[in-house]
């Protein structure tokens, strides 16, 4: 499996996979999966399509703002449409988008057969995707979410927000908390404890890092928004009165809660962004990573220092000079480790011989974005700055270029790296370039512009603005821009669907890249490696010498078994999310049949047995 | 660990480590922010109920100290049941892991017993801060409780029918691990709910 330096030769490109078979199966089969790969590419489509659901959500707040006093949609609906916009984008586009990519690369580039847990991985995938779909069922009853999508207390008590709007988006997040949490303890044992031989830590692929300091900021940062979230289900519906300021309650209680998990949160969004970005640059570039342990422990300082600035997002509201200084110092400190690593993805790519391929020029777009993001950012770590900025537009521009020039640039970059593995085909790489030039003019157009409305004074969340006070222009500079993106996701869709008919084979490396998820077809076999690999380099398949062990499919040997396909899994989603349609409705009968499908999918999968 | 047999001699793992034994640790990681965001929300609303009953007028520091033994003894029958799988005891595992979980009962019978006495005494969910601090923390302490109690009968249940050995003994420690980590929970309430008051 040495690289040879050429390209990888049309020969073994040609060559029909031996697994073109890998996705057979009805739908019973997919429903019953536990295959780690399956499981990836539901989460993958799921996540895309509530990404196109967001981002018309976007475009529809977009035309409304296009000119001065819009009548498209009301402010009712405006609220609901900037609500779930941002509840969807965070918790349904971007989150299980990195999930589909936790799921299907880290197995492979560790070496392993599947996660440590099959099924809980399901289950997984279930919560979240039938979570998805409660808390987006509000549209069809009484209307969705209308507070913003971080819910601040008390405009979410019910004397100001009555009805069960508020509840969706409560029992909604409860529900899918459920399925990060899981998500992320498989993920943790499962780098920590499937590794193959050889794999000590400093040798895991940076994606691998990234996801398991992500996992670890789920499993920490996810309690506090569960326990903020059971104070206001409580408030709702049972009347107590933890954020009513009348009888003692504290309204701040609810932004403490939601920060501190809110801001490892947007570290949760980032770090698997800048993991795939350290995967791609060192490919295109031809040379390892530079400078690996920095890129590898700034990571996790960025994760530990994400849990110490949550009160950056709250300095409008008074904490005091000690607190607000404390926290500006923290939040510049952050600086430190993100330009740690861009100076090492630069470093990387100096003296390198460049590539620009589609994923490349993703992962550099990704950078050159995340710098004007990462720059407003440490603008808003001042407090005294801060408090020009708050809920202007200055802020939405900056979120946006944080996530979207920044994340989902670099998931792109993942995708056009990617998918070649996952379906086997390659995508086109015109289309991509033009995907990629359109989508990079196109942000900067739709975002840009939002600074300097900001600036000019523009509130954020107000659905419209009166004319002669300097918005017109810029505003329909940004709403040209936004259908330009619109229109930019189709190239990628229409490439997307192109490419699994009529794709060029993308062979086993068709990036000639070191790791361990190249060794083996694409689409890879159901049981990945037929034997482990053993590694003794950060870079196995670009090692000079021979001792690593990357032994690919010998057909001689026989399959390894694999686990059993299991339905419990998405018979306990189904119960957690019948207990929450029981909650939603304050219907005992639905709480106690949800209750009862939980425990008979949770006896089912104790007592199942997992090889036959 | 050392104890499993060629039974359920696992596949390869990097650290030699049983992975549901990797998953319990990292799942109580998880449960002690949960219980960490619960311990600061009833800190934060210490005092600060504007109408009564106000916790010292309810807490009754004896009884609690008395089901706070109760628990703790669990833990002690715990490890019994746990080395008594281990060492291939089925009799004794059976005796011990029963007693656990009635042990269990008793603590949370004493607590079923104290709620309604508050409320019957006027303090519901409704009543003041200290009312809904309180309930919702104990009362998440309790239902963790009641899992560990209906995991242990379930384990009890399956001794009983021979489907629990010794080859068994990581079950029993995994269980163990929840049910040693909800006891330290109550420490950590019993201290700074009722001896702090």
């Amino acid at each position: 499996m040495a690289v040879t330096g050429a390209l990888a030769s049309d020969a073994a490109r040609a060559e029909k996979s031996p697994h073109r078979g890998a996705y057979s199966g009805g739908l019973w089969s997919w429903i019953t999966t536990v295959d780690h790969k399956r499981i990836g590419i539901m989460y993958a489509l799921s996540a895309f399509f509530f990404f196109l659901v967001g981002g018309l959500e976007a475009l529809l707040i977009r035309i409304q703002l296009a000119g001065p006093n819009g009548t498209v949609i009301d402010a009712d609906l405006y609220n609901q449409l900037f609500t779930m916009h941002g509840t969807t984008m965070v918790f349904l586009a971007i989150m299980p988008l990195s999930a589909a990519f936790f799921n299907f690369i880290v197995p492979l580039q560790i070496g392993a057969r599947d996660v440590a847990f099959p099924r809980l991985n399901a289950l997984s995938f279930w919560v979240f995707f039938l979570g998805a779909l409660f808390l987006n069922a509000s549209f069809l009853f009484g209307g969705a979410p209308d507070a913003g999508w971080f819910g601040y207390a008390n405009l979410t008590s019910s004397q100001y927000s009555p009805g069960i709007r508020i509840d969706f988006w409560v029992i909604g997040l409860l529900v899918l908390g459920v399925s990060s949490i899981a998500a992320a303890l498989n993920f943790i044992v499962t780098i920590i404890n499937l590794r193959c031989p050889g794999m000590t830590p400093m040798r895991m692929p940076l994606f691998t890092w990234m996801t398991l300091v992500t996992s670890f900021l789920l499993v920490m940062a996810f309690p506090a928004i569960t326990v903020g979230l059971v104070l206001l289900m409580f408030d709702r519906m049972f009347g107590t009165l933890f954020f009513n300021p009348a009888a003692g309650g504290d309204v701040l209680l609810w932004q403490h809660l939601f920060w501190i998990f809110g801001h490892p949160e947007v570290y949760i969004l980032l770090l698997p962004a800048l993991g795939a970005v350290s995967e791609i640059v060192p490919v295109f570039s031809r040379k390892p990573l530079f400078g690996y342990p920095f890129v590898v422990y700034s990571g996790v300082l960025i994760a530990f220092l994400g849990f110490g600035v949550w009160a950056h997002h709250m300095f409008s509201v008074g904490l005091g000079p000690i607190a607000n200084t404390v926290f500006s110092a923290a939040t510049m400190l952050i600086a430190i480790p993100t330009g740690v690593k861009i100076f090492n993805w630069i470093a990387t790519m100096w003296g390198g011989s460049l590539r620009f391929r589609t994923p490349m020029l993703f992962a550099i777009g990704f950078i050159a974005m995340f710098i004007i993001g990462g720059l407003s950012g440490i603008m808003h770590s001042s407090a005294a700055s801060d408090l020009q900025q708050t809920d202007t537009y200055f802020v939405v521009a900056h979120i946006h270029y944080v996530l979207f020039g920044g994340v989902i640039f670099a998931l792109f970059a993942a995708l056009y790296y990617w998918i070649p593995k996952i379906t086997g085909r390659l995508l086109h790489e015109g289309l991509g370039k033009i995907h990629f030039w359109v989508m990079l003019i196109a942000f900067n157009l739709t975002f840009f512009p939002q600074h300097f409305l900001g600036l000019h004074g523009m509130p954020r969340r107000t659905f419209t603005y009166q004319e002669g006070l300097g918005f017109e222009a810029m505003n329909l500079m940004s709403t040209v821009g936004s259908l330009l993106l619109g229109a930019s996701t189709l190239i990628f869709l229409w490439n997307f669907i192109r490419s699994i008919r009529k794709g060029e084979p993308a062979g086993t490396d068709p990036w000639e890249a070191a790791t361990l998820e190249w060794s083996i077809s694409s689409p890879p076999p159901h049981y990945n490696f037929r034997s482990l690999p053993e590694v003794h380099s950060r870079d196995p398949l670009w090692a000079v010498d021979t001792s690593d062990s990357v032994p690919g499919d010998d057909p001689a040997r026989p399959e390894p078994h694999m686990p059993s396909p299991s339905y419990y899994p998405v018979v306990l989603a189904l119960g957690i999310v019948g207990l929450a349609a029981g909650g939603l409705t304050q219907a005992l009968p639905v709480v106690f049949l949800g209750v009862a499908v939980m425990l008979f999918g949770i006896y089912g999968w104790a007592f199942e047995p997992l090889e036959r | 660990m050392s104890q499993s047999t060629a039974a359920t001699a696992e596949h390869y793992t990097s650290t030699g480590l049983p992975s549901r034994k990797i998953l319990m640790w990292t799942f109580i990681g998880s449960e002690c922010m949960l219980f960490g965001s619960l311990l600061i929300t009833y800190l934060v609303y210490k005092g600060k109920s504007v109408v009564g009953p106000y916790p010292e007028e309810l807490l009754n520091i004896p009884f609690i100290t008395v089901t706070t033994f109760v628990l703790l003894m669990s833990s002690l029958m715990m490890v019994l049941a746990l080395a008594a799988v281990q060492r291939g005891d089925m009799k004794w595992g059976k005796v011990w892991l029963l007693m656990t979980a009635l042990l269990g009962i008793v603590f949370l019978s004493g607590q079923i017993y104290e709620f309604s006495h508050f409320v019957h005494e006027g303090l519901t969910l409704k009543t003041n801060l200290f009312g809904g601090s309180f309930f919702l923390l104990t009362g998440t302490h309790g239902a963790h409780v009641t899992v560990g109690v209906i995991w242990l009968l379930s384990l009890f249940g399956m001794a009983t029918r021979g489907r629990l050995t010794q080859a068994d003994a990581e079950t029993v420690e995994i269980a163990g691990l929840y049910w040693h980590f909800v006891d330290v929970v109550w420490i950590v309430l019993f201290t700074v709910i009722y001896l702090l008051v």
